[in-house]
């Protein structure tokens, strides 16, 4: 694990938000708006891990598919290697997608049910190098294949005769056809069992270390993202509320509601299990609708002040690549 | 791993090839089209064979039962019943087929543009309901009133009122199926794939064309063997009501009603047009069936 990755930055993120916007009654008149992504700013260094995790319906998806432009941001930019994707029209933006891919979470869905494996695989080959014959074309699918281990005799297979990692494997070969720089990981392995996972999360750390591939892994598996990622950032109700380098965020957590998220991971032995204090969170996740005032987590928080109630807390360094939202955390 | 970069890429198998494995495999649809084959041969080849002119009057030989000179017997003027209803296949045949295209093609398309594009969904779909909603009968006298004479002198009055019917069918049987697509279509693009396909950077008509099309194909295989038969029927219907073909002019349809006044006199009169609907219908269903089935890579699957 490398906690000292200070490269480039390759993706910026400033201030993204994502409302959608809710109708009602007769006249379809907007009446409120879903906060889903609410003022997030984070960078991704060339060649790192940026883990982001959080509880179901934080926004963490939504977050992942506004940066790639798959939603249309209502506010803020996204900045790869010096272009705002965020605001780019529609043909520039074609052009931009061989550079930042995605890698979805259910890779039964995500896969056409009516193509082969070979034509899911060249489909963004056929999108962008129109210049590619048909041979190079399945001569570039078979590298992808020996690249995720897919038996190169599958390739005119349809998804439904392939198990659950293969299916994955499919998907991380499609993602992988242009050579992008900066891949979204959506939770790629919450749809698989254990002991596929384990296979698939290695598969993409090979690939990183080969491809210099950057990652931003969505996911709300604790101990994977402690394993993969470089950095780590801890979503709550569509905001960022903790980014550390991963050791530190899991050794020493500095916002209350990390501390209560890395608690709720539980112990193997059974005697320290019994022993250990839990911080259980008291009542529901607020409704993005309707976020309280102040901080997103103060109507929760174990430790909340009047002021938290008050005012929202900035976003500020408290050490050296560490950032926390919170007014107390030290 | 070391070993599958050995192996060469296997030839890809033709799409065609592989959905003719299936459908082979389908006894249903081989029956179906082995019977379908029969009728359009018999249709196009037939009057060829049996040389009787459909519209030649044998006075004396009025309901003759059926022979060897009139295989399915004659009408009360002495026409020669198969004869008329060789000749009356090739229109309905041809007014089934090309009708259901024209529907299929325009539900195919405002189904998908309905769904794709929330932005023409409401619109669309209103107009859709338009279509539904409109009493049929009146606007099919309307628009015959209008255009009947005006296509029969550009196209002569066959190929005129032929242009015609199809028209008027395809434009009024189209809704179920714009219905039905609209309504897979819109399940079908919140589905990853299209989002996929997305975050690859293909446009929206070739998302919609290599994603969309392909995995709405069964509903509108129904849809399209239905509507054969419908508009085999609906042609009868407006011929009976004096609006389709002339009155001499054989088609399934009119020999159907022509002959229902003599049901207890000569009964196969209307037999033997209806057994040609019925199997015509029976056997594009099957088809469709098969060809569902052998479209579907789950069912071909192995």
């Amino acid at each position: 694990m490398r906690d000292d990755v200070e490269g480039k930055p390759l993706v910026e993120v400033r201030n993204l938000k994502m409302y959608f916007p809710i109708y009602k009654g007769i006249l379809r008149r907007q009446v409120g708006q879903v906060k889903a992504v609410d003022d997030v700013s984070f960078t991704v260094h060339e060649g790192e891990t940026l883990g982001l995790v959080g509880e179901s319906g934080c926004g963490k998806s939504t977050c992942g598919r506004a940066i790639l432009r798959l939603y249309d941001p209502t506010d803020g930019s996204v900045i790869l290697d010096g272009t705002d994707i965020a605001s780019l029209n529609t043909d520039d933006l074609r052009q931009m997608r061989t550079d930042m891919q995605m890698i979805f979470q259910d890779p039964q869905a995500s896969l056409n049910p009516k193509m082969t494996v070979e034509r899911i695989i060249s489909e963004p080959l056929i999108e962008h190098r129109k210049g590619m014959s048909a041979k190079e074309r399945s001569d570039r699918v078979g590298e992808l294949m020996d690249a995720v281990g897919l038996n190169r005799t599958f390739a005119n297979r349809y998804p439904h005769e392939f198990s659950g990692g293969q299916r994955q494997r499919i998907g991380i070969a499609r993602a992988l056809a242009l050579s992008p720089r900066f891949i979204v990981c959506d939770e790629p392995i919450a749809a698989l069992d254990v002991s596929i996972q384990a296979q698939v999360v290695n598969l993409l750390e090979d690939l990183q270390q080969k491809m210099g591939l950057t990652y931003l892994f969505i996911s709300h598996d604790l101990s994977m993202v402690r394993h993969l990622a470089t950095r780590v950032a801890v979503m709550y109700l569509g905001q960022i509320m903790e980014l550390a380098p991963s050791g530190q965020l899991y050794s020493d957590p500095k916002h209350p509601y990390t501390k209560a998220l890395l608690s709720a991971v539980p112990e193997p032995d059974p005697r320290e299990e019994s022993r250990r204090d839990r911080i259980i969170l008291q009542g529901d996740v607020p409704s993005p609708a309707n976020p309280p005032t102040g901080c997103n987590f103060c109507t929760r928080c174990p430790v909340a002040q009047p002021l938290c109630h008050q005012v929202s807390p900035d976003w500020r360094e408290i050490e050296p690549g560490r950032f926390v939202s919170c007014h107390f955390a030290e | 791993m070391s070993d599958t970069s050995l192996q060469e890429m296997p030839k890809a198998s033709s799409l065609s090839r592989d959905v003719w494995n299936q459908f082979r495999v389908h006894r249903g649809a081989m029956a179906g089209l082995v019977i379908f084959t029969l009728i359009v041969l018999a249709v196009i080849f037939g009057p060829m064979i049996h040389t009787v002119d459909p519209g030649f009057m044998n006075i004396r030989l009025r309901n003759a039962p059926p022979s060897w000179a009139n295989p399915m017997g004659t009408d009360n003027l002495g026409r020669d019943i198969f004869a008329q209803v060789l000749q009356g296949g090739r229109v309905s045949l041809a007014v089934g087929i090309t009708a259901m295209l024209l529907a299929l093609f325009l539900g195919a398309l405002i189904g998908v543009l309905a769904g794709y594009y929330k932005r023409l969904d409401g619109p669309l779909m209103r107009f859709t309901d338009l279509f539904l909603a409109l009493p049929l009968l009146p606007l099919l006298l309307v628009i015959i009133m209008l255009f009947r004479d005006t296509l029969r002198q550009a196209f002569g009055p066959e190929t005129g009122i032929f242009f015609l019917i199809v028209f008027i069918i395809g434009i009024t049987s189209w809704m179920q199926t714009a219905r039905i697509v609209r309504g897979d279509v819109l399940a079908l693009k919140e589905r990853e794939f299209v989002l996929a396909a997305r975050s690859i950077g293909t446009p929206s008509r070739r998302i919609i064309l290599r994603h969309i099309l392909p995995n709405v194909i069964s509903p509108i295989m129904v849809s399209a063997t239905l509507g054969v038969a419908n508009a085999i029927i609906t042609e009868s219907a407006l011929s009976f009501l004096g609006l389709g073909f002339p009155p001499d002019f054989p088609t399934w349809g009119r020999l159907l009603f022509d002959g229902k006044d003599f049901l207890t006199l000569t009964p196969e009169r209307v037999f033997w047009p209806g057994l040609a609907i019925s199997l015509t219908v029976l056997s594009v269903n099957y088809i469709g069936d098969g060809l569902r089935d052998a479209l579907d890579p789950h069912i071909r699957g192995r």
